[in-house]
């Protein structure tokens, strides 16, 4: 921020002084200034290469590596193999080492892989080949050989390799057009002037002995700021000055149009471009449910580190007397005699292998594979399908499926995001009567004259010429550039009609519309030519004016003049703008008629301007040119004179109608809004459109009710008051509300309560966002933030790409931290997709570059609905399921094991096999999850899409909450207290079979951990809400196949072992019958208080979800009854 | 007029043709309409209410309470005999033998203990000898063996497991069987007598076969080259464990039940799983369906005691026991199933209550909506 203040105090005195302070010089085409102008300071600039990818080659292996490692999860779990290597352990490092190792490597080359396609994707771009001036000629260069300093030829339709600042044009007037749609968002033209001075230099020849340096400011990311001046050396003498603004700037990712070819010279490259400055590092975004996994880890390595603890100090006080210690009949060896002093150490870690396993590193694994097989279900998706596209949803990152059901902040762009970014006519309204272009009439379209249908009763003679005043006025009153259609088509179409066919180019797709839709209602615009405009009339008459001033469209102002002068000689001034700016300057017309109809189609979201002229004498026209000749020759306060000015001219006006035109809206983007206002998500919008524009969306898009009430923070306003003032006054109002809104509550009144909405605009935003400059001003941050989360919606307009960024940013760091989503379509949003937690890119029209960079890309904003409420739902509830359960999983898997060692005295003897130990997790309790945690669905998808409410059941993660978390520990103990203290009533000091034999150690191992599979995989089945056969295959399958693995498990003796401490174990304890009984009772035991849990908290406290689940099975249940009942109430109808 | 009309359809046309083969070339693109791609695969969709685990809480409770109720009958049924010979108390007449041991004393101490049951024990008797506070599950004492020895491998006769470490070599000889749990095999020997009213001694026979699981006898354990052969042959080149008196092919005189398919070795080997243990020792079986195996009266129990348990504050018992199908007795498997039948029944009274008061007005409220 203070480099760029700087800047612009030097950029006012850039005509003279010398102390730039952050500043480059470049040479036009490497050519050094005449001696004595300006010492040569050479300086390094990096060349044109865009990098995105992270890794090389080379340093693949140990980076990725050294990032792997950097996650808790594998740093831990390697920690724990190594321990395993290094000393005497009761497992063996197989079993830690295998799974890491396995997800290692997968993690390794599904990174690499796509850091390969990155890779390709810098080469195309860095491969693609510039036209540059050397020696002048042109040249073909790759692009990432492109320097500063190098002249460039772009012809039209190319994209800027680079930034680059206009030298000329093949245009004679030295300007250009541009679309920066894939940079900003703006699919409209664009005007770039080259400098007067430059401008001839049209040719290879002429540019190559064009001399001159330019120096300009270190490259920022802001797109629509630069400063600069150019010198150049024309005749060896005094260099001549010009200052340079964002005006001459081309910028890289845009794209020239209508213009045959510019030559241009680069000023920023590669990295330093603003497109690339403008896109923030993908940084790996970690969604919730991976920071509550990560904190459950670290709870789970505390319980795992202290019961290591325990029972190292309790294996020290036990066996403090030596015969515990060495009995006479289990001596130790000499070395494990010796090492007493290390022993503790080891013994502390021996523990931590032991009971490791309570930290699964298979979790990883399933999760990892449920976030990547999970994500196949939206690309799958047929809903998000778009025929007219031919795509479907994208995923570009599986990490995030379950945020999607997490989403508080909705940040949305505007153009190609809510809207189809394709402007229509409707229709227009001259002194109150409205036409409408195209009218469809009892279904048949009207030909000829009733293409233009008259809604009221048909005008008067007099009516007549004021409706054709109307429509030259809007034929007029523009800046629309016509491009003759040189494509075979028009020419055969050109030939069919006799005339050229021609497409309009305007920096306002409003006004193309206009355009088009009067050449709809019979006055067609042809073309300007020699400063006269050419229009057709109803007539297929031929009518020109001469063209004498047009005072351009501004912010400020809203509105826009002409002044032309008819082939009769008489002088109008047509001037169009915003109904607000141009009433009060209306002196006669059909005013309220007028407003009417304006605020009717306001309401429908249209947008609408209001037309009004005046005819001017000779003496008002020279006037007028004097005031405004005198206010452009001004060099001081040159905007503020032509403002004055203006508002001198455009006073007076008759008052001629209204039109109205429309962004149309993507389908069903209010539907869409509405339900993620339901589902309680605060939806933001976010566009570098002007305000009214954006504000007429929002209404449109239902964002903004009539009821809601807006509040404003723009320029306008903070011209007016102090930025300071306007911010209090709006928290006060919101304040108030709120307060108002608590006493309602408190006095049982839920009246109608006042939702709010604000409108700010980028500029105001940055003062807001600026940080609190000495004392006074106090914190706007905090207040701002204040007043938008009481808003229920919120429009920022005029924003750059990056304070898209920022804002969601400010809302991300937000006290309560919430969940971010934002969803974009072009370049522009970019960033926002960026820094949201959520990044969702819409294959627009608008180029690929959001899809590609989003985590997630879909056809249209409309399907955010069915991947928020449906998928986001499903993919939050299976995965903290999955998380949960894995936890419960290995908490009731490894108990049992730290309560075995108050019987063994402590010695770390494992209570389950070795085979028993490592399979646990991998096979005998990994597929019924993965399967759930894929599959299942608590509720059907057409309740979900139904009744958005429901996706405020699961806000706040409040599934993997800790009370939740505790929950599940707590069952998790108990069953484990429940396997161990059963099984050990059950062996203690009794006989077990029924004949007479014993069992041993191995035995009540294995009783232990066949309830334990049972009890887990059960009670995953009580959580099942949707049985397909894959799920009653794969539950049943893997228990089926623990109980089939047991027995050839223990049913051999295995020659590769060197132990067969399980040889008919498992048959043995089946052989027995209390064995049996006592497996059937652990069960209803350990199962009982979730059961029990379940239903309690489903009859007691029903959440919103349980409510719909049950009203559904009473629905199915009397489907069949209503189903008659509408039989017979037909029957009767009938 | 008309012309510009035309225009604008064709236009429209122009549009709508355009798009139509774009349409028609990614058509392949579209996912396939798949069940279960679609995530709509048939499913049931069970959800658990009061009123549908009810059934199951009463189900639960009537058949556990009279489960429960068979096997507590069961369990009381069994006729369970405990004496404590370790000799502790002055007054027992171990107490010397406890006393004097040391490790290498050759000679043997025997004591003996009168006792007398009460009531007769009718079928098959199973005799077992208990050890406390023994930790045959230590770790270190569970894995200090050489499967693949007893197995009979030869190569692991010569050369065992360093697991064995420190019962694997001794004087610079294999130890066979290798190992703690070898080594510190019980050997105390227990014999019986039932004391006749006019005070004879008849011995009851006590079968030592039949106390280990088969599979181990016939599989798991097997003597090094067969069971044909001469077994000091095989083992020559070995040494004895070092508590034991003698040689492992000296542990009966039996062939089938010599060397390392001895089943008292066997039982010994598998380690119990808690600290209090009892192995089965002898069997005493049942000679005719008239008189009871072990009839009412007085019996002595002669041990030759040799098993040193004091130093780490054991026990050691003799245990006579009939058993049921349900094993031995042990009245926890009972009375846990009674318990857990009478809480699935109240807890299914409490939720019909529920269901009734809860139940209904969840429905009722909601179904308008």
């Amino acid at each position: 921020m203070c480099i760029f203040q700087d800047c612009s105090c030097l950029g006012h005195r850039c005509t003279g002084q010398e102390n730039w302070v952050d500043s480059r010089t470049v040479y036009i085409g490497h050519k050094v200034p005449p001696p004595g102008a300006e010492a040569y300071i050479p300086q390094r600039y990096p060349d044109n290469r865009i990098v995105s990818s992270k890794y090389t080659f080379w340093n693949f292996v140990p980076k990725n590596l050294f990032e792997q490692f950097r996650r808790i999860a594998n740093f831990y779990f390697l920690i724990i193999f190594l321990v395993q290597l290094i000393i005497d352990t009761p497992t063996s490092p197989i079993t830690s080492g295998l799974p890491l190792f396995f997800v290692i490597t997968v993690t390794a080359i599904k990174q690499g892989y796509e850091d390969w396609l990155r890779h390709k994707a810098d080469n195309a771009i860095n491969r693609c080949p510039v036209h540059v001036v050397q020696d002048g000629k042109v040249v073909c260069k790759q692009s990432r050989k492109l320097q500063v300093g190098d002249v460039v030829l772009v012809k039209e339709d190319e994209t800027f390799p680079c930034d680059l600042i206009l030298l000329s044009t093949s245009r004679d007037d030295g300007t250009c057009f541009v679309t920066t749609a894939s940079l900003d968002g703006e699919s409209s033209h664009k005007t770039y002037y080259a400098v007067q001075d430059t401008k001839a230099f049209n040719t290879e020849k002429e540019v190559d002995t064009l001399q001159a340096t330019i120096e300009c400011e270190q490259p920022q990311p802001d797109l629509y700021k630069f400063v600069g001046r150019i010198s150049i050396y024309l005749d060896r003498d005094e260099p001549i000055a010009r200052p340079l603004g964002s005006e001459n700037l081309l910028l890289r990712g845009a794209t020239l149009k209508n213009t045959a070819h510019i030559y241009a010279v680069a000023i920023y490259t590669g990295m330093e471009t603003k497109m690339a400055l403008n896109y923030q590092s993908k940084s790996q975004k970690r969604s919730a449910v991976e920071k509550s996994m990560n904190a459950y880890l670290i709870v789970y390595l505390c319980i795992l580190i202290s019961k290591a603890l325990i029972n190292t100090v309790l294996k020290y006080v036990w066996q403090a007397d030596p015969d515990r210690d060495e009995p006479w009949y289990n001596q130790k060896t000499e070395t494990e005699r010796q090492r007493h002093l290390i022993r503790a150490f080891t013994d502390f870690l021996a523990f931590m292998v032991l009971f490791n396993y309570i930290i699964p590193v298979s979790m990883y694994v399933t999760v990892e594979m449920q976030k990547f097989l999970g994500s196949y279900f939206i690309s799958w998706d047929d809903e998000m399908f778009d025929e007219e596209l031919g795509e479907g949803a994208l995923v570009n990152t599986s990490d995030l499926n379950e945020e999607l059901g997490q989403v508080e902040y909705v940040f949305t762009d505007k153009t190609g995001t809510l809207t189809e970014n394709n402007m229509e006519f409707i229709e227009c309204c001259v002194d109150g009567h409205v036409y409408v272009p195209h009218a469809i009439c009892n279904g048949q379209i009207m030909p000829g004259a009733a293409s233009m249908d008259m809604i009221d009763s048909s005008p008067g003679i007099e009516g007549k010429e004021r409706e054709e005043l109307f429509f030259r006025a809007v034929c007029l009153c523009h800046t629309v550039q016509v491009k003759e259609e040189e494509t075979v088509d028009g020419i055969k179409r050109g030939l069919h009609q006799g005339r050229t066919s021609s497409i309009y180019i305007s920096s306002s797709p409003d006004e193309v519309a206009l355009v088009e839709g009067m050449k709809r209602l019979g006055f067609t615009y042809l073309r300007l030519k020699d400063n006269h405009m050419e229009i057709l009339n109803r007539e297929d008459k031929m009518e020109r004016f001469e063209l004498l001033e047009v005072l351009n469209f501004d912010s400020v102002r809203r509105r826009m003049s002409v002044i032309v002068r008819s082939s009769s000689g008489e002088l109008y001034l047509f001037c169009k703008g915003a109904d607000s700016s141009i009433f009060p300057r209306i002196v006669s017309g059909k005013v309220a008629r007028v407003q009417e109809h304006v605020e009717h189609n306001a309401v429908e979201g249209l947008r609408t301007l209001c037309v009004a002229y005046k005819k001017l004498s000779g003496e008002d026209y020279e006037e007028v040119c004097h005031h405004l000749s005198s206010a452009r020759l001004a060099l001081h306060d040159r905007d503020k004179k032509l403002a004055e000015a203006y508002d001198l001219i455009e006073r007076d006006f008759i008052l001629l109608g209204a039109t109205a035109v429309e962004d149309r809206l993507q389908d069903k983007a209010a539907d869409t809004i509405e339900s993620l206002h339901k589902a309680g998500m605060k939806v933001w919008v976010l566009t570098g459109d002007k305000m009214e524009t954006a504000a007429a969306t929002c209404y449109a898009s239902k964002l903004f009710r009539r009821s809601t009430q807006i509040l404003e923070l723009t320029t306008k306003r903070a011209e007016e008051q102090s930025l300071h003032d306007a911010l209090f006054e709006l928290s006060k109002t919101v304040l108030r509300q709120q307060g108002s809104m608590s006493r309602d509550t408190f006095s049982g009144l839920s009246g109608e309560f006042q939702d709010y909405g604000l409108i700010i605009d980028g500029a105001t935003l940055s003062a807001v966002l600026k940080p609190a400059q000495e004392g006074g001003g106090g914190n706007y941050r905090d207040i701002f933030l204040e007043i938008c989360r009481s808003c229920s919606a919120v429009l920022c307009c005029r924003m750059a790409p990056l304070q898209k960024a920022q804002i969601v940013k400010l809302i991300k760091a937000s006290k309560e931290h919430p969940i971010t989503l934002a969803i974009g379509d072009g370049a522009n949003d970019v960033s926002m997709i960026l820094e949201a937690h959520v990044g969702i890119g819409i294959m627009g029209k608008e180029g690929r570059q959001a899809a590609r960079n989003s985590d997630y890309a879909v056809p249209k904003f409309k399907h955010l609905k069915k991947m928020l409420l449906v998928h986001g739902h499903y993919y939050y509830i299976r995965i903290s399921e999955l998380v949960q359960y894995f936890f419960y999983k290995n908490v009731c898997f490894i108990f049992p094991q730290f309560l075995y060692q108050f019987f063994c005295g402590f010695s770390q003897q494992p209570l389950y096999d070795t085979a028993y130990l490592t399979l646990y997790n991998i096979s005998f309790t990994s597929l019924p999850i993965l399967l759930y945690s894929l599959i299942e669905q608590h509720i059907n998808a057409d309740i979900l899409k139904r009744e958005p409410s429901l996706y405020r059941d699961i806000a706040k993660n409040s599934l993997l909450q800790w009370p939740v978390f505790i929950y599940w520990t707590f069952l998790g103990v108990f069953d484990a207290m429940v396997f161990f203290f059963g099984a050990f009533f059950l062996f203690d000091n009794t006989t077990f079979t029924s004949n007479g034999q014993m069992f041993g150690n191995w035995t009540f191992g294995t009783l232990v951990f066949t309830v334990l599979v049972f009890t887990v995989t059960l009670k995953l089945a009580l959580d099942t809400h949707y049985w397909t056969w894959i799920n009653h295959f794969v539950i049943w399958g893997s228990l089926l196949f623990y109980v089939i693995f047991s027995l050839l498990w223990g049913g051999i003796i295995w020659p590769f072992l060197n132990y067969q401490r399980m040889y008919y174990v498992f048959m043995q304890m089946l052989a027995s019958g209390p064995a049996w009984l006592g497996i059937a009772l652990l069960l209803v035991v350990s199962l009982l208080p979730d059961v029990l849990k379940k239903v309690l908290c489903r009859a007691l406290w029903p959440t919103t979800t349980e409510r719909m689940q049950t009203k559904r099975q009473c629905l199915t249940a009397e489907q069949s009854t209503i189903f008659m009942l509408s039989q017979t109430s037909s029957s009767i109808s009938l | 007029m008309m012309a510009s009309s035309y225009n604008i359809k064709e236009e429209d046309g122009h549009h709508s043709g355009s798009s139509g083969p774009g349409g028609n070339a990614v058509r392949t693109k579209k996912p396939d309409n798949t069940a279960f791609k679609q995530q709509r695969l048939p499913a049931w969709q069970p959800i658990i209410t009061a009123g549908t685990v009810l059934p199951a809480f009463f189900i639960i409770g009537l058949i556990f309470i009279p489960i429960g109720i068979g096997l507590y009958v069961t369990s009381n049924n069994i006729k369970e005999f405990e004496i404590d010979y370790t000799g502790i108390d002055i007054s027992s007449p171990c107490f010397n033998c406890s006393q004097s041991y040391s490790w290498n004393t050759t000679t043997s101490c025997t004591c003996s203990i009168p006792f007398s049951l009460d009531q007769p024990f009718e079928s098959n008797v199973f005799m077992y000898y208990g050890l406390s506070n023994f930790y045959q599950n230590h770790r270190r004492y569970v894995k200090s063996r050489d499967d693949s020895q007893l197995n009979g491998n030869l190569d692991s006769l010569k050369a065992p497991s360093k697991e064995c470490e420190p019962y694997r070599i001794n004087e610079n000889m294999p130890i066979a069987p290798c190992g703690a749990i070898a080594n510190s095999m019980f050997n105390d020997t227990l014999d019986l007598f039932y004391i006749d009213p006019n005070g004879t001694r008849t011995p009851i026979p006590l079968m030592k076969t039949g106390i280990a699981w088969w599979t181990d006898k016939h599989v798991k354990f097997r003597n090094p080259g067969g069971s044909s052969s001469n077994l000091t042959a095989v083992f020559y080149g070995t040494t004895k464990p070092l508590s034991w008196p003698k040689p492992v092919y000296e542990l009966d005189t039996d062939p089938e039940n010599n060397g390392f398919v001895n089943e008292d070795l066997i039982v010994w080997m598998r380690t119990a799983a808690l600290p209090t243990f009892r192995k089965l020792y002898r069997i005493i079986q049942k000679k005719n369906s008239l008189t009871p195996t072990l009839p009412r009266g007085n019996y002595t129990l002669d041990i030759v005691y040799n098993y040193p348990v004091r130093s780490f504050d054991g026990r050691k018992r003799m245990i006579l026991s009939t058993i049921s199908w349900m094993g031995g007795k042990n009245p926890f498997l009972g009375i846990a199933y009674i318990s857990v039948g009478s809480v699935c029944f109240f807890l299914g009274v409490v939720l019909l209550f529920i269901h009734h008061k809860y139940g209904n007005r969840n429905n009722s409220s909601d179904i308008p909506n």
